[in-house]
């Protein structure tokens, strides 16, 4: 492989080469620094007069006497069945001071795109034990349901304790976690790890971790090496992968660094114009495929700036996403955990994966139910702000504290608190128990004589 | 005509090549493995190319062939029950050619099979003189006829004419002067296909959906966009329509959504019957699904493909609907193209030419004379995917100023889980006046007096709850809380329509008429009594008034309707009875 040394401009993570041989397009790039380390990068434009390289570990320490050598090929992950258990940098090296992996097979990081006809719609459900989730806002496998969340939430305990409980009730086969920490604290990193090993989960997992002081850059492919390597379990060792990505925002906080150093015209807040595109080259690459027995599912988190749902980050991501789960700083400040507001939640894979002989026939008409009833009580609370609760009907009173017993009961469970469907199910009836059933208009007749408390226990 | 040159530069998805004479919009084939590619700019002896696949790894020096020819659709039968890519490739084809599951590169493939014969029923016959338009015979493509026209510039006098089993490149008729017509047409995708003339779109397009049938119809050959922010139902909607609507064909753009979507439609359509015809909805469906994760110029290409299939159906005779979802991924490939090639950016960095696109793109909807006198119509439903759901976005404002029908999603009612979370208040159809004689005809000559007054009771209520937002609802006077009630019933039972309910899905337009009078109904009834001295709190928790919520999940919904009625008229009676 020819070196050049023909560095004429660094420039942020940038470097620009000149009189090269052809380079290709998305080229990966050695760079020997004077000291003798070495760094990587890819190649972002690439004519006959000049090849813009960004440096994925910074270009600190960088001048023009370096050498830049051009591999030829594209970013690949070496894989194999030993990645399990391991501990990799965000650039994919060893972090837990074991052995390289002696590669199975190396992968391109870049994922092509699943062809749409070969997908098989999502439509298995997955129990992860929380109520709001499994009642509310069902989980399938093959889904990408992001948390959206704020900073200072608990958004790592809801992640953390979805990973350890998420199972497909009945099913005995072979799953795997892939984290991805991308910008995460080393404080946030080890509290994973702990878990990880306190629940011994990390047998089953791969851990890629882009810490806070680590380049930035780095983070653009930490997420994509993850994804490869969860394809890789899924679809060549037909394992269900479970891949929980964060933070979101720091990786979007670096794309937006690399379109300012490329001089690009700025989309809204900063954003680059092709963010909608560049999350969905991640956010799509959960899916399930016909006739392989593996899957993909996605738990990305993000978090979102000032608590704004309409900043590009979670904007975009919800346009990409089946759905959201929205983490609350009320519910939070009231002591609730795990503080998911369902309203602005959703899941939009739900209605494949719940129902007769997926979870139980009355499934749908409770979820509907609470949400109907909750969003009346709680529009009601401001009201009763304004008019006190004296003002307020019977039937009024009766939804208001409706919304409180849900808070309460539904919402709030343990950090350890496993329920089954069943038990989720349950709650729900006993407060919808609490109205009348004149107002259960979402529930039909037959439903209500099966499953209603009042009924059943005649 | 095949010309050599080389690729220059190489930045994503634009390449810029040399030495190769090109014209704008001809087809290049880029670097060693030919990858597709469009002229989209020209500049001295370079030319800018939009790659329709992925460049990684292609290098400066690569050989570069100019085809010559615009990017075209192939148009003949086996379009229908097909899934596509933005540049008319199979998708399952690709599949097979290219031994993945996933989307490789480097590989073409027709939009028509090459192999499938056809039962060819010549109409034409030899001595006919037939022009652009005309049809020469048909073949049954599926319970679709599909008509094989002569091509929009061709024209002659028939020599011959052939009867029997073709593939679609084999000629069954040919011309005095020797031209050979076959199954199969091309036409390039940029070109709206030709018609006689327009017409004024004065049919309602049925879509089986209340609020839009009942209260911001959409005409056949109209426009509608359906704005909204995320998970607030424009997917949701536009399946509806395309499973529901009574038109004879649909086509259905995936524009840079979701994969699973589209495997949604493909498992599910061949389940479902086409209400009229009673056939797989499959049949009269052509799928093009280029999503968010596949090349973005191919993305950029998709509305012009699927539009172009669209005309060529109308062309036949036939109304057609287009959905695409979503326009503004479209818009936004057109952003990121530009972008890349340093385009001075007009509003949120889109070119200044998003508003000429678009309403290019829409002008080519409407209802025609077709140049073979028939009459055919194409119907265009844009979703619009505006950021954080602000409606002031360009996208959105510059499709507003072409479209006639606006149906406004709102994330407050999807929140409350009310759907489709359509605002009745925002929401605008300007066909109504046009509709009128229709409704008037086929529904009831008291149609549009009943909507009148159910929308006045729902822009009464938006008002009342003004007030009750600051004192309450006890302390609105008893008519108004009638009022609100009533409106509540109009919400609840009218608006709210479920899409995933086998029965509620679609509601004939009949039993929409029903429905809305059974509601005013009450509320006449309900008004009279309060007059005459019943309270409120009676009035209110009649059971046929909460039967009369149900009804609409009733398969014998006449039967059950008839019911509740009687059992309203007693109830009333009733409690006249008791006051006298
Ligand atoms: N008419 C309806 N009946 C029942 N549920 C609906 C209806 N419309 C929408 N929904 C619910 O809302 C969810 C989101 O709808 P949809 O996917 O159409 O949103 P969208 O506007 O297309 O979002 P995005 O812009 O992210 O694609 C659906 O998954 C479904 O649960
Ligand atoms: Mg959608």
């Amino acid at each position: 492989m020819k070196e050049y040394k023909t560095i004429n401009e660094v420039s942020g993570p940038l470097i620009f080469v000149e009189k090269t041989e052809p380079v290709g397009y998305n080229e990966l790039v050695y760079i020997k620094l004077e000291d003798g380390t070495t760094k990587r990068g890819q190649v972002l434009d690439t004519s006959k007069d000049i090849v813009v390289v960004q440096v994925f570990e910074g270009t600190g320490g960088l001048n023009r006497s370096c050498g830049v050598r051009f591999t030829g090929e594209t970013i690949k992950l070496p894989v194999s069945i030993d990645l399990l258990g391991r501990i990799l940098s965000g650039s994919g090296d060893p972090l837990d001071g074991g052995p390289r992996i002696v590669p199975e097979d190396r992968i391109d990081i870049g994922g092509a795109a699943m062809n749409p006809y070969a997908r098989k719609p999502p439509e298995d459900f997955i129990q992860t034990g929380i109520s709001t989730i499994d009642g509310m806002n069902t989980l399938v496998r093959g889904q990408k349901l992001p948390i959206f969340s704020g900073s200072g939430l608990p958004h790592n305990d809801i992640a953390l304790q979805i990973a350890r409980q998420a199972k497909v009730p009945g099913s005995e086969e072979a799953f795997a976690v892939v984290f991805a920490g991308m910008g995460i604290t080393n404080e946030e990193a080890q509290t994973f790890m702990q878990d990880f090993e306190r629940t011994g989960a990390l047998e089953r997992a791969v851990v890629f971790l882009n810490l806070a002081d680590d380049p930035a850059v780095e983070r653009l492919i930490t997420p994509r090496l993850a994804l490869t390597a969860a394809e890789y379990l899924a679809y060549e060792h037909d394992m269900h992968v479970l891949v929980v990505l964060t933070d979101l925002t720091n990786y979007a906080e670096a794309l937006r660094q690399m379109g300012a150093a490329r001089e690009e015209v700025p989309g809204r807040r900063g954003y680059p114009g092709y963010m909608y595109t560049d999350f969905s080259t991640i956010y799509e690459r959960a899916g399930v495929i016909k006739g392989r027995k593996g899957s993909v599912t996605q738990f990305p988190i993000l978090s979102m700036p000032g608590d704004d749902i309409t900043h590009p980050i979670p904007d975009l991501s919800g346009y990409i996403t089946e759905g959201q789960i929205v983490v609350s700083r009320d519910l939070h400040r009231k002591g609730i955990y795990p503080p998911i507001n369902v309203l602005p939640s959703l899941s939009r894979l739900m209605n494949s994966g719940i129902g007769a002989g997926k979870t139980r026939d009355d499934h749908k008409a409770v979820s509907d139910q609470m949400y109907a009833a909750y969003a009346e009580g709680n529009d009601l609370r401001g009201l009763v702000a304004i008019v006190g609760k004296e003002a307020l009907s019977e039937r009024d009173r009766k939804f208001l504290e409706f919304a409180d017993m849900f808070e309460d009961q539904f919402v709030r469970q343990g950090k350890d608190e496993d329920r089954s469907i069943e038990t989720t199910l349950e709650i729900g009836w006993n407060l919808l128990a609490e109205l009348s059933e004149a107002q259960l208009t979402r529930i039909d007749s037959e439903t209500i004589a099966k499953y209603h408390p009042a009924h059943r226990a005649k | 005509m095949e010309v050599k040159g080389t690729i220059y530069r190489i930045a994503g998805p634009v390449v810029t090549v040399i030495d190769v004479p090109t014209k704008m919009y001809d087809v290049v084939k880029i670097g060693n493995e030919g990858l597709m590619g469009e002229v989209i700019g020209i500049e001295g002896d370079k030319s800018t190319i939009q790659v329709y696949e992925d460049t990684s790894g292609i290098a400066p020096g690569e050989p570069v062939e100019n085809t010559g020819m615009p990017l075209s659709v192939e148009l003949g039968p086996g379009l229908l029950e097909s899934i596509y890519d933005g540049i008319q490739r199979p998708l399952p084809v690709l599949m097979e050619k290219m031994k993945s599951d996933f989307i490789e590169r480097g590989v073409t493939a027709p939009g028509l099979d090459r192999a499938r014969e056809w039962e060819f029923t010549p109409v034409a016959t030899i001595g006919t003189e037939v022009k652009g338009g005309d049809i020469i015979g048909t073949v049954p493509e599926t319970h679709i006829e599909h008509k094989i026209m002569v091509p929009p510039n061709v024209s002659g006098v028939v020599d011959d004419i052939k009867s029997g089993s073709f593939k679609v490149t084999d000629c069954v008729c040919t011309l005095a002067d020797g031209t050979e017509l076959t199954l199969m047409q091309k036409w390039p995708v940029r070109a709206p296909r030709p018609s006689r003339k327009k017409l004024m779109p004065n049919i309602p397009l049925i879509t089986g959906q209340r609020i839009l049938d009942g209260l911001f119809p959409l005409a056949k050959g109209g426009t509608a966009a359906i704005p909204g922010p995320f998970g607030s139902g424009k997917t949701v909607t536009q399946q509806q329509l395309a499973k529901w609507s009574d038109t004879e064909i649909v086509v259905y753009i995936g524009c840079g959504e979701r994969g699973n979507e589209m495997a949604d439609v493909l498992n599910e359509f061949p389940e479902l019957a086409d209400p009229k015809t009673g056939k797989p909805l499959m049949e009269r469906t052509v799928l093009i699904a280029n999503t968010s994760n596949m090349p973005v110029a191919a993305r950029e290409a998709s509305v012009y493909t699927g539009i172009t299939i669209a005309e060529y159906y109308r062309d036949m005779g036939y109304d057609v609907s287009l959905m695409a979802d979503s326009t503004s991924r479209w818009a936004e490939a057109m952003r990121e193209i530009s972008s890349r090639l340093e385009e001075m950016p007009g509003e949120e960095g889109y070119p200044a030419y998003l508003s000429a696109r678009l309403s290019e793109f829409y002008e080519r909807a409407g209802r025609v004379d077709t140049l073979s006198g028939l009459t055919g119509s194409v119907t265009v439903i844009g979703a619009v995917s505006p950021p954080g759901g602000d409606f002031s976005e360009p996208v959105t404002q510059n499709t507003l100023r072409i479209v006639k029908v606006f149906w406004a999603l709102d994330s407050k009612l999807s929140q409350k889980r009310h759907f489709p979370s359509i605002n009745w208040l925002e929401s605008y159809s300007l066909y109504t006046d046009l509709l009128s004689d229709w409704y008037n005809e086929q529904v009831s000559p008291e149609w549009l007096q009943l909507r009148g007054e159910a929308m006045e009771i729902l822009q009464k209520e938006s008002e009342l709850q003004e007030i009750v937002q600051l004192v309450g609802s006890d302390a609105l006077p008893e008519d108004q809380q009638l009022t609100m009630e009533v409106a509540r019933m109009l919400r609840e039972i009218f608006l709210q329509q479920n899409a995933f309910h086998p029965v509620d899905t679609f509601c004939t337009m009949e039993h929409q008429y029903r429905l809305i009078k059974a509601i005013l109904k009450y509320s006449d009834m309900a008004n009279n009594a309060l007059e005459s001295g019943i309270p409120l709190e009676d009035i209110i928790s009649v059971k046929s008034k909460d039967d009369l919520s149900k009804v609409k999940f009733e398969k014998e919904l006449d039967k059950e309707l008839d019911k509740v009625l009687a059992t309203m008229n007693e109830e009333f009676e009733t409690m006249r009875e008791a006051v006298k």
